[in-house]
C-alpha cells in the first residue's frame, strides 16, 4: 500500500514537474534584452536592443533593413504579446539571429515577463 | 444582316469602349513622361508601375523586416530559390523562417504573380541575379535595375544615412509601397527629386 502511494505520488509529480511554471524572471529577461553576441559572419556584435532599443515603449529599428519596428512595450502598444503564434516565431528567429541558436524555454518566459512590465 | 449579327456589333461596340474607357482611367495620371514609360515598357522587366501587394500574409510576414517587394520585380525561379526553407533560414543575412503552411501560401503567391516568365528568360535580364550576389537573388542586382539606377551617385543612395541602401526602394521612391516607381515620385533625402 505505501509503495503504491509512493509510486502514486511519484508519478503524479512526474506529471505534473513539466508543467510547474518556472519563475518567470522579469529581472533577468532585462539583461538578457541588452546582452550583446558576437556575430560570426562579421556583422557588429548584437542584442535585442540592437533592433528593438532599450526602452520599449519607443519604436525600434532593423539592423540590416532600417525598417521602424513599432514598440514592444504592451503598455503603448496593445497589439503586443496578443498572439502566441506571432510571439513564437519571433522569438525562434530572433534568437537564432541573435544569439546563434534557439533560446530555451526559461529564456524565452524571462523575455516575455520583462516585456509585459514595459 | 440578321439581328443576332447586329447585336454581336452593338455588344463589341460597347465593349471596347468600356475597355478604352479603363485604359483610359488607368493612365489618366499620367502626362509628361508618359512616353518614356512607355519606353521602359517595351525594353525591360523592370516596369515603371507594378501591380500592388495584395496578400495579407506576405505583406504580414515579408513587410515586417522591409518592404514588401512586388512579385513582379523578380521572376518565378528567383522567387522559389528564396522561399527554399533553407534559404529562408539565412535570408541575406537574417532568419526569416517561416512555419510550412505560411511557406507555401507566399511561395504560391509570389509565383503567381511574378514577372513575366517569357520575358525573363531575355539575356542579361532580372533573371541573371543570383550569380553576381554569390547566393539569393537580388532584385538590386538584375540588369534592369542596375540600368535604372546607373546614374545615380553612391554618396545618395549607400553614404546617404537616411537610404543606406539600394534595397529600400521607398525611401526615395514615394509610392514604392504601391508599386509606383514613376521618376515623378522620387525624393531622394537630404537630395530632393531625380530626373534622368
Amino acid at each position: 500500500m505505501k509503495r503504491h502511494l509512493a509510486t502514486a505520488l511519484l508519478s503524479a509529480n512526474l506529471l505534473i514537474l513539466p508543467a510547474i511554471p518556472w519563475a518567470a524572471d522579469p529581472v533577468a529577461g532585462a539583461a538578457g534584452w541588452i546582452k550583446e553576441y558576437p556575430q560570426t559572419d562579421g556583422s557588429k556584435p548584437r542584442s535585442c536592443s540592437t533592433c528593438h532599443g532599450r526602452d520599449l515603449t519607443q519604436p525600434g529599428q532593423h539592423a540590416k533593413t532600417g525598417k521602424v519596428i513599432e514598440p514592444m512595450a504592451p503598455s503603448v502598444n496593445p497589439q503586443r504579446l496578443t498572439d502566441s503564434a506571432k510571439i513564437e516565431k519571433w522569438l525562434r528567429r530572433n534568437c537564432r539571429w541573435t544569439i546563434g541558436r534557439e533560446c530555451n524555454a526559461a529564456e524565452k518566459a524571462d523575455f516575455i515577463a520583462y516585456i509585459k512590465t514595459q | 444582316m440578321n439581328p443576332f449579327a447586329c447585336q454581336s456589333v452593338l455588344t463589341l461596340l460597347l465593349t471596347s469602349t468600356l475597355a478604352m474607357s479603363s485604359a483610359h482611367l488607368a493612365f489618366a495620371d499620367d502626362d509628361d513622361d508618359e512616353d518614356d514609360e512607355h519606353e521602359h515598357k517595351r525594353n525591360s522587366l523592370f516596369e515603371s508601375r507594378l501591380a500592388p501587394v495584395v496578400n495579407a500574409t506576405y505583406s504580414e510576414e515579408c513587410g515586417s523586416c522591409h518592404m514588401a517587394y512586388q512579385p513582379g520585380l523578380l521572376p518565378p525561379r528567383d522567387w522559389a530559390r528564396i522561399m527554399a526553407p533553407d534559404a529562408l533560414i539565412n535570408h541575406y543575412g537574417d532568419d526569416a523562417s517561416l512555419s510550412e503552411a505560411l511557406r507555401a501560401e507566399i511561395s504560391a503567391f509570389l509565383g503567381a504573380n511574378a514577372a513575366n516568365v517569357a520575358r525573363s528568360m531575355v539575356p542579361g535580364d532580372a533573371s541573371n541575379t543570383g550569380a553576381v550576389s554569390g547566393g539569393l537573388p537580388r532584385i538590386t542586382e538584375s540588369a534592369d535595375f542596375k540600368h535604372e539606377h546607373d546614374e545615380i551617385p553612391a554618396r545618395l543612395v549607400t553614404g546617404n544615412p537616411e537610404v543606406n541602401s539600394f534595397s529600400q526602394c521607398n525611401a526615395c521612391h514615394q509610392k514604392a509601397a504601391e508599386g509606383n516607381y514613376d521618376e515623378r515620385w522620387i525624393d531622394i533625402p537630404g537630395h530632393g527629386p531625380w530626373r534622368d
